[in-house]
């Protein structure tokens, strides 16, 4: 059972819901997934369009838990403001925190980061803060309060997977707040590798979307993602230079 | 009046008195989103009480797909 703040989670697979090619694709995706937690972002409605379908009228909202992202702010003072409109809608129980501080690689800007989950665990939301796979700024964010650390696998959307299981490893060794691997997964190898080293979760969005099966992706990563959380608590072997047979030497029958 | 919607000048009659009564003016009422009035967010609840007036600010927004 996963816990992030007053929230309980029998599945450790968050989907975000972006890029996917149509909705029914979507749906069925979300459904096969069997995640709890959707992640959106807010942005502006076009107001001329009132016929514009919206993915949040597809599907049965009491059945998941919304963790809006504060993607697009710049600034921790834009992100608090993303975050209090997300709460304003009714349905936002947990808010991410992404404030990217460089275009080309879409990594966090780690100052104002740090300064928005403050200001946002102050105004009482549960948060979920997105960064860099830093061992020091994953434990401020934890002295902060942070309901959950993200750290990323590799640059958002990139497919790269866990280009540094070191520190992830250290964060997730450090860290007495749930760790959800956020970005850069790219295939089950890698939401399987995540959950291996100790991460209480992964969050990942394009690798199901722009599978060439974004629904059977996503049955996938939900079989990956329950893999290495068992294969984590089951505590695998210690890896030895050279063989170990596992059959005996003694009793071997040859002809003589 | 005159008033300013996502960057938009939007010309609307004088009859549209409230938020909730643009939204409808709009076709937007039975729409899950957000309203920011003049930099203030509202709740639903608010939608009927905040009133329109010549030269205001709104931002509607919604949630969209997103990781």
């Amino acid at each position: 059972m996963l816990k992030i703040g007053d929230y309980q989670f029998q599945s450790r697979l968050f989907l975000g819901t972006g890029k996917f090619p149509n909705f029914d694709i979507q749906k069925e995706a979300v459904d096969v997934s069997e995640t709890e937690v959707l992640t959106f972002a807010v942005r502006r409605m076009n107001i001329f369009d009132p016929e514009q379908p919206n993915f949040l009228e597809k599907i049965d909202v009491s059945k998941y838990k919304f963790l809006p992202n504060t993607a697009g702010a710049k600034t921790a003072e834009e992100a608090v403001r993303i975050a209090k409109l997300a709460k304003a809608s009714g349905l936002c129980h947990m808010v991410k925190v992404e404030i990217i501080g460089c275009d080309k690689t879409l990594l966090p800007d780690p100052v104002e980061t740090l300064r928005a989950t403050e200001m946002l665990l102050e105004d009482g939301f549960t948060v979920l803060t997105y960064t860099s796979d830093d061992v020091v700024l994953a434990r401020r964010l934890e002295e902060l309060g942070a309901h959950a650390i993200m750290p990323g696998a590799s640059p958002i959307g990139s497919g790269q997977g866990i280009i540094n299981p070191l520190n992830l490893q250290f964060i997730i060794n450090q860290s007495n707040v749930p760790v959800i691997v956020d970005a850069g997964i790219g295939s089950p190898k890698d939401a399987a590798y995540a959950m291996e080293l100790g991460a209480d979760g992964v969050l990942l969005n394009t690798a199901v979307s722009g599978a060439d099966d974004p629904v059977k992706m996503a049955k996938a990563m939900k079989l990956a993602t329950e893999a290495g959380r068992l294969g984590f608590e089951a505590g695998r072997i210690a890896e030895k230079t050279y063989a170990v047979a596992s059959s005996p030497k003694e009793g071997i029958s040859i002809g003589t | 009046m005159t008033i300013v919607v996502n960057g938009n000048s939007l010309e609307i009659s004088n009859s549209v008195k409230s938020v909730a009564e643009l939204l409808q003016e709009l076709k937007l009422a039975d729409k899950s989103l957000i309203v920011e009035h003049n930099q203030n967010i509202l709740t639903k609840e608010e939608h009927v009480n905040v009133s329109i007036k010549d030269g205001d600010r709104l931002e509607i927004v919604h949630f969209v797909g997103g990781g």
